[in-house]
């Protein structure tokens, strides 16, 4: 199976190290594959962003390196977490890594703060529990990471509950929340889609310069391209479950290799578009529960042939460090 | 926080016009003329003008009613027809003999109801929540006069370990006999409370733990003992208001439990004030346990927003 590598891997062993995942949902005899196969490595200080459609599985790749997924999930493959094999972690040692080592930002921070519980009490409390100490220390520790989020008048803050915050700010709490323990990974699951376009860039300008200073590596899920080409290092674009195309995100955007990416990049606005019109892709993504043969964007696919339909094709590398998963790409390219 | 309790004030004082109005009505609504019961069989016209001269009954209604309310403000709820005796004197006890058996039958409700909706909501579609589930709703759904028979049967005269009615013999201090005696009637009157409560406990509890909060609790590996608490802490408003209502339902006492039991509380006073038509005392004592009813939803509206701080701003 072809494995993504980048250039940085050489000198630092990667800070986590995914092979072979897949993540399937159960119920009533009936499976739903959602993650079919995804390999990555990253670095600390580096940011690998995700993107994808809605149900193009890159929520779930996210939450299945925490395993973080609704009992009805099997989740596959090996995910190795600075140096630790998250598969064969009991629920014990899960726990005592999931927001210390890696914690998560959600896209709603309405929704995903406890509404009955100040904004300092649930920093506080995550501080208490996995470093056993008081309260009162939790406590401050909850202002210094209002503090370091930029939330203005961090002390009052700190006594509010959500729906008192503005979107803003309750995104800024939840980044707080997350980073309270100082996780070497952050799970990011499209932390800006539900903000206004003005805040939306403040909070992404606040993530990139927290990772500079933190030195975390992130996970950035988003179906954006321009807040993927504001974050990230590298881009997976995913596709059904697959990693489709990897590479640096320039490189990505400038010379796209697989058609989904080309078909993607010639639908959407952002930093590398063209001038004219936008063209969308024809279709509809396929159904999990029932999906094509051979590769799974054949059927949208405008250059697709017959052999597409025969076998899904493997992630050819085009250049150290560049892959796309089309039978196109592996006929041109020698690997 | 003041202006919220000032609100809520505002907003009970209609509501206690309104009860007050249903009591007054009560008397003249009833089939027949209040003053039927009293009067001397063959009085003559004006002697039934002169009685009714002095009840005040030759007065427009509101004249009537405003005196009558300004009587039951200052505590003078009326004479019993029947005992010939103020209404108060046979309130007060009987309200101290619901109350008694009330704060046994809420303990029973609230621990069981709490409890069993608690691991009901825990355990959804298993074995446990199912069992729950059944239990609560046959609960809910069986006469519990019938019941309380049931339970008088078994209990009392098959296997004589608890007394089959009344009140422990008057005693210096409530002790154990007390209690013996409660045991079947408390039981019975929590039946269905314990299984309303418990069926909204398992329904809220399952709505909180679908809240995304939750995933962000387990993202951040607490343990599931503290995400319990922030379930509970969600869950608790919702639960309270209707623990609420079933509190002032027991506190009101039961007729049919009551009379099933003999106890003499104020559900067995009502069914005798219905049974000899003695209105003022029907009317004293439905008054007395409505204004309970509503000041208690009052009290559990003012502890709404100390769990739920979003209810502050409303």
């Amino acid at each position: 199976m072809a494995e993504s590598s980048m250039p940085s891997e050489k000198t630092n062993p990667p800070l986590l190290s995914v092979r072979g995942l897949t993540a399937a949902f159960r119920s009533e005899g009936m499976s739903l594959d959602a993650v079919n196969g995804v390999d990555f490595d990253l670095t600390l200080g580096k940011t690998l962003c995700l993107l994808g459609e809605s149900g193009s599985g890159k929520t779930v790749t996210m939450r299945s390196l925490i395993r973080l997924l609704p009992p009805t999930a099997r989740i596959g493959g090996r995910i190795e977490l600075d140096g630790v094999d998250v598969q064969s972690l009991d629920d014990e040692h899960l726990r005592a890594i999931r927001g210390t080592k890696v914690s998560m930002i959600f896209q709603e921070p309405m929704t995903a703060l406890d509404p009955v519980f100040t904004v300092g009490h649930q920093i506080a409390e995550v501080v208490v529990w996995h470093e056993g100490v008081s309260w009162s220390a939790g406590r401050k520790r909850a202002l210094e990471m209002l503090d370091l989020v930029q939330v203005p008048s961090a002390r009052r803050r700190l006594d509010s509950y959500s729906h008192e915050l503005s979107g803003g700010l309750r995104q800024r709490a939840m980044i707080a929340l997350a980073l309270a323990c100082r996780p070497k990974l952050l799970l990011a699951d499209e932390p800006t889609t539900a903000l206004d376009a003005t805040v939306q860039i403040q909070i992404l300008l606040l993530l990139r310069e927290l990772q500079r200073e933190l030195g975390m590596a992130t996970i950035f899920v988003t179906h954006d391209l321009g807040v993927a080409c504001e974050i990230a290092d590298r881009v997976a674009v995913m596709y059904a479950g697959r990693f489709v195309e990897t590479g640096e995100i320039g490189e990505v955007i400038k010379t796209p290799q697989h058609p989904y990416t080309i078909g993607l990049l010639r639908s959407t606005v952002h930093a590398g578009s063209e001038k004219g019109r936008l063209t969308p892709i024809p279709g509809a993504p396929p159904d999990l529960l029932n999906m094509p043969p051979g590769c799974a964007f054949a059927p949208r696919c405008s250059r697709a042939v017959g052999a597409c339909s025969d076998h899904v094709p493997e992630l050819a590398q085009v250049k150290p460090g560049r892959e796309a998963r089309c039978i196109l790409v592996s006929e041109t390219t020698p690997s | 926080m003041l202006w919220y309790v000032l609100r809520r004030l505002v907003y009970i004082l209609p509501i206690l016009f309104g009860v007050s109005l249903v009591c007054f009505s009560l008397l003249h609504l009833a089939p027949g003329d209040p003053m039927t019961a009293v009067m001397p069989e063959f009085g003559s016209e004006e002697l039934i003008e002169q009685i009714k001269r002095s009840y005040g009954f030759d007065q427009p209604l509101p004249v009537q009613y405003f005196r009558w309310l300004l009587a039951v403000l200052s505590g003078d709820l009326g004479t019993s027809i029947v005992q010939d005796r103020p209404v108060w004197n046979e309130l007060a006890p009987a309200l101290v003999n619901t109350f008694q058996l009330a704060v046994f039958g809420v303990a029973i409700s609230l621990v069981a109801g709490i409890g069993l909706g608690l691991l009901a909501g825990y355990t959804r579609r298993l074995v446990a929540d199912r069992a729950i589930t059944t239990t609560a709703i046959v609960g809910v759904s069986v006469p519990h006069y019938w019941v309380g028979l049931v339970l008088i049967a078994i209990f009392a005269v098959s296997l004589g370990w608890l007394p089959a009615m009344g009140k422990a013999p008057p005693s210096d201090a409530f002790g154990f006999d007390d209690v013996r005696y409660m045991i079947l009637p408390a039981i019975t009157l929590a039946l269905i409370p314990t299984g309303i409560i418990a069926r909204s406990v398992r329904a809220t509890v399952i709505d909180v733990r679908k809240h995304e909060f939750v995933q962000t609790l387990h993202a951040n590996g607490l343990p599931q003992r503290r995400i319990f608490l922030h379930v509970v802490k969600n869950a608790s408003p919702t639960v309270l208001a209707i623990i609420g209502i079933q509190l002032g339902h027991l506190v009101g006492g039961s007729i049919l439990v009551e009379t099933v039991f003999a106890w003499p509380g104020t559900g067995y006073l009502l069914n005798n004030a219905i049974a000899t038509r003695d209105l003022p005392l029907l009317q004293g004592t439905i008054l007395v346990l409505a204004t309970f009813f509503v000041l208690l939803n009052f009290l559990v509206d003012l502890a709404q927003p100390f769990l739920d701080p979003r209810m502050k701003r409303h």
